[in-house]
């Protein structure tokens, strides 16, 4: 067990930081720091692209596919510098972190070639399409129909919550394509071009005044043949296969993220006082433990990437960090005070304490709500019986 | 980089884990409890067969020389079976000795402890005196106190080392509620006391021992619970199904795996940081002893709740688990106290 790091990757964490330090002082400071993924699209469109040019956006992808088959250590580095340059969230982390990784396990040779080249040069931005509004925690519950008409599938249906649809450049879907199937079975998972007559998008206002997620409507919207992931049918167990993906190392970056927010709250307690409430620092001391047990937890889980012993405690990652976050966005206006409830502008437009406040209610719902999550850690990780379905 | 034990970490983890199991049984601890609180016996085995006693502890003095990780690993096997040994003392003296002991005192003690045959104890915030290498004072709350023969004391910087067989030594055993580890009064009358050489790294390996020492205990317990909790939700049939089959019952099993999970990083987060000094141990120590407490009382207490009447009697296991709990809870700093250390660490003091 070690926590250090070689001198090798400590050169490599020099590397990565002199280049994405330079990048986030000079051309791209207009998007240094940005935490959402709404605005500025086409400079961070751009951004995309030069992390590609320079063989940043897939580092630990194969070398064939634009990647440089980093190691795990190396990979952690980058996250880590990635977010201390203060570099803005990764509008493709969608098609980085699920779709790539998805293909290259799953794939054929020639899907591969077809896709693979497109999300590595950042030109080909994903998202995803699986909630719908009755296939929510039930996820399994998808309706949207998918039928084979000549060399093309066509797809009927509506999807929902579908974060940055708005400029995504391709969707995977999870539709029905077996008539009278139920459940996880009888679903096909699909690659879709977003820009055609049949996809239509609608923007969601969320509760904090921001539109990162929409409805998705499909009207006969088409695909070829051939841009399936695995057989008919099949789609069910790709789509879980593509989940277990979600737990990769981008945690530490996003972890990074966190670490702004807790250091805006410390300097928030100093500047008004609010350091010297002892309940207050029993708070903060809660906040900073729980954040360093994520990042050791999110290193175990990924020292132990090859081992099954450690699939229960990645179950129990999600509602962790999602928990931790809310109480972060509480802490934060406990610490603001009234001040936190005043917007500095003429627009319902927040700055990063109090809009973590309001958008840190979504974390503990979207990808799996706390109860969804805990559902799943008592059953997969403890074994213990399922509840009875209602209507099976 | 490479946050996962080693195969030779994982030999020392299954071999300790199947001693105590084996050894460490309801019965042999119910009969420790009625005795002095220690299970001669299975610290003797612990201590010989298994040569684990002095596993910090350099080999040159009888010890297998292995760091914080594996005492960490030993501690976690020993708090799962709430194993009625005397290591906690045990750890906080052997890193004290080994960090900040003249070489002297290192002979003396070193392989009595490795052999097992010397039981050590150590005092937090206790009020004393020195005078020409003689000490004076009541030192309360002490783990195994009426049995131990040496005395770890600090204060000012300083670390005394008190040989329990000397003059001036009046000792009060206590009924104490976690009798796995009971507590005892010293009083001290001018008994000869020997100073450790280099002070500040004997408290700082005290610490470190101790606060791994009962971190991992904590965890060990904390993941025995849940596991003795879920095989009984497996079984209990109630409304014709397994009890464990229902929400308000799986959920909170759930919940007490997501602390354990945090509690066992933090667990060889510390430890790893102690043993490659990184500037982060301290806070590493005081974040593993304050979470892992309050997640062992938190699982601890469910296991009572969970199993229903039968976890609150005095034959069911679940209350040796509770009680250690709450003594680890408030053993060598609490929870509240811990926490204001980290506070202290990462925003400062208030101006």
């Amino acid at each position: 067990m070690k926590l250090g790091f070689s001198k090798a990757d400590e050169a490599f964490r020099s590397q990565c930081a002199a280049w994405l330090q330079a990048q986030m002082a000079g051309p791209f400071a207009d998007i240094r720091g940005i935490p959402n993924l709404v605005s500025k699209i086409e400079r961070r469109r751009e951004w995309e692209q030069e992390l590609a040019a320079h063989k940043w956006s897939c580092i630990g992808w194969p070398e064939q596919w634009g990647g440089r088959g980093a190691t795990l250590a190396q990979q952690v580095i980058f996250a880590e510098e990635y977010a201390r340059a203060g570099a803005p969230g990764r509008i493709n982390h969608i098609g980085v972190e699920l779709a790539g990784p998805t293909i290259l396990a799953f794939g054929t040779e020639e899907q591969k070639a077809r896709f693979l080249p497109g999300i590595a040069a950042g030109t080909a931005i994903w998202c995803q399409g699986y909630s719908e509004p009755n296939a929510g925690s039930d996820l399994a519950n998808v309706r949207t129909k998918a039928r084979l008409e000549g060399d093309e599938w066509v797809v009927n249906g509506q999807k929902v919550w579908t974060s940055l649809a708005h400029f995504s450049d391709w969707i995977f879907v999870i539709a029905r394509s077996q008539e009278g199937s139920k459940g996880p079975k009888g679903l096909t998972f699909l690659m879709m071009e977003m820009d055609q007559p049949g996809i239509e998008v609608r923007p969601i206002r969320q509760m904090n005044g921001e539109a990162e997620f929409n409805e998705t409507f499909l009207t006969d919207a088409r695909c070829p043949a051939d841009s399936l992931i695995g057989t008919p049918g099949d789609g069910w167990r790709v789509a879980m296969g593509l989940l277990a993906f979600e737990r990769g190392v981008s945690t530490l970056a996003q972890q990074m993220g966190f670490r702004n927010e807790l250091d805006g709250i410390i300097a928030a307690a100093r500047a008004n006082g609010k350091d010297r409430d002892p309940v207050i620092r029993q708070r903060v001391a809660e906040a900073e433990i729980g954040l360093r047990l994520m990042r050791y937890g999110a290193l175990r889980m990924l020292s132990n990437a090859d081992h099954s012993a450690i699939d229960g405690a990645a179950l129990t990652y999600k509602i962790q960090w999602a928990t931790w976050r809310r109480n972060l966005g509480e802490l934060a206006m406990d610490v603001l005070g009234q001040d936190g409830e005043i917007a500095p502008g003429a627009e319902y437009e927040w700055p990063m304490l109090p809009n973590l406040f309001l958008f840190s209610r979504s974390d503990t719902i979207y990808g799996g709500t706390n109860q969804i999550q805990r559902n799943l850690i008592a059953e997969r990780g403890l074994g213990l019986p399922k509840e009875p379905r209602g209507d099976l | 980089m490479e946050f996962a034990l080693t195969d030779e970490q994982v030999m020392i983890a299954d071999t300790v884990r199947a001693f105590f199991a084996e050894n460490a049984t309801s019965e042999r601890t119910r009969a420790a409890m009625e005795g002095t609180g220690i299970d001669r016996d299975l610290w003797a085995a612990f201590a010989g067969e298994l040569g684990l006693a002095g596993i910090g502890i350099p080999e040159d003095f009888g010890g297998a020389g292995l760091g914080m990780v594996e005492l960490a690993v030993v501690a976690e096997a020993a708090g799962a079976q709430v194993a009625a040994v005397p290591l906690l003392g045990h750890a906080m003296l052997a890193e004290a000795l080994v960090r900040g002991g003249t070489q002297a005192q290192k002979e003396q003690w070193l392989p009595r402890l490795a052999s097992g045959e010397a039981i050590a104890t150590a005092a937090w915030n206790a009020a004393f005196e020195v005078n020409d290498g003689a000490v004076s004072g009541t030192i309360a709350h002490l783990p195994h106190g009426a049995i131990a023969d040496v005395l770890l004391l600090h204060a000012a910087g300083q670390v005394w080392l008190v040989d329990l067989a000397g003059e001036g030594v009046r000792r009060t055993a206590h009924v104490t509620m976690d009798q796995t580890r009971p507590l005892a009064t010293v009083t001290l009358d001018c008994t000869p006391a020997e100073v450790l050489e280099n002070g500040a790294a004997a408290i700082d390996g005290l610490h470190a021992g101790g606060w791994i020492c009962l971190a991992a205990e904590a965890l060990g317990g904390a993941q025995a619970s849940l596991d003795r909790t879920v095989e009984y939700a497996k079984e209990r049939v109630q409304f014709g199904r397994p009890i464990g089959s229902f929400q308000a019952y799986k959920h909170r099993l759930a919940d007490m795996m997501v602390e354990i999970e945090q509690a066992r990083s933090a667990v060889y987060w510390a430890a790893c940081a102690v043993d490659e000094q990184a500037e982060e141990a301290a806070l590493a120590l005081h974040a593993a002893k304050a979470f892992c407490a309050d997640t062992y009382r938190m699982c601890a207490g469910n296991m009572i709740q969970l199993h229903g009447g039968i976890g609150f009697t005095w034959e069911h296991d679940a209350h040796l688990f509770f009680k250690r709990a709450r003594s680890i809870a408030t053993l060598y700093g609490d929870s509240q106290w811990h926490r204001e250390q980290v506070a202290h660490l990462v925003m400062g003091d208030p101006a």
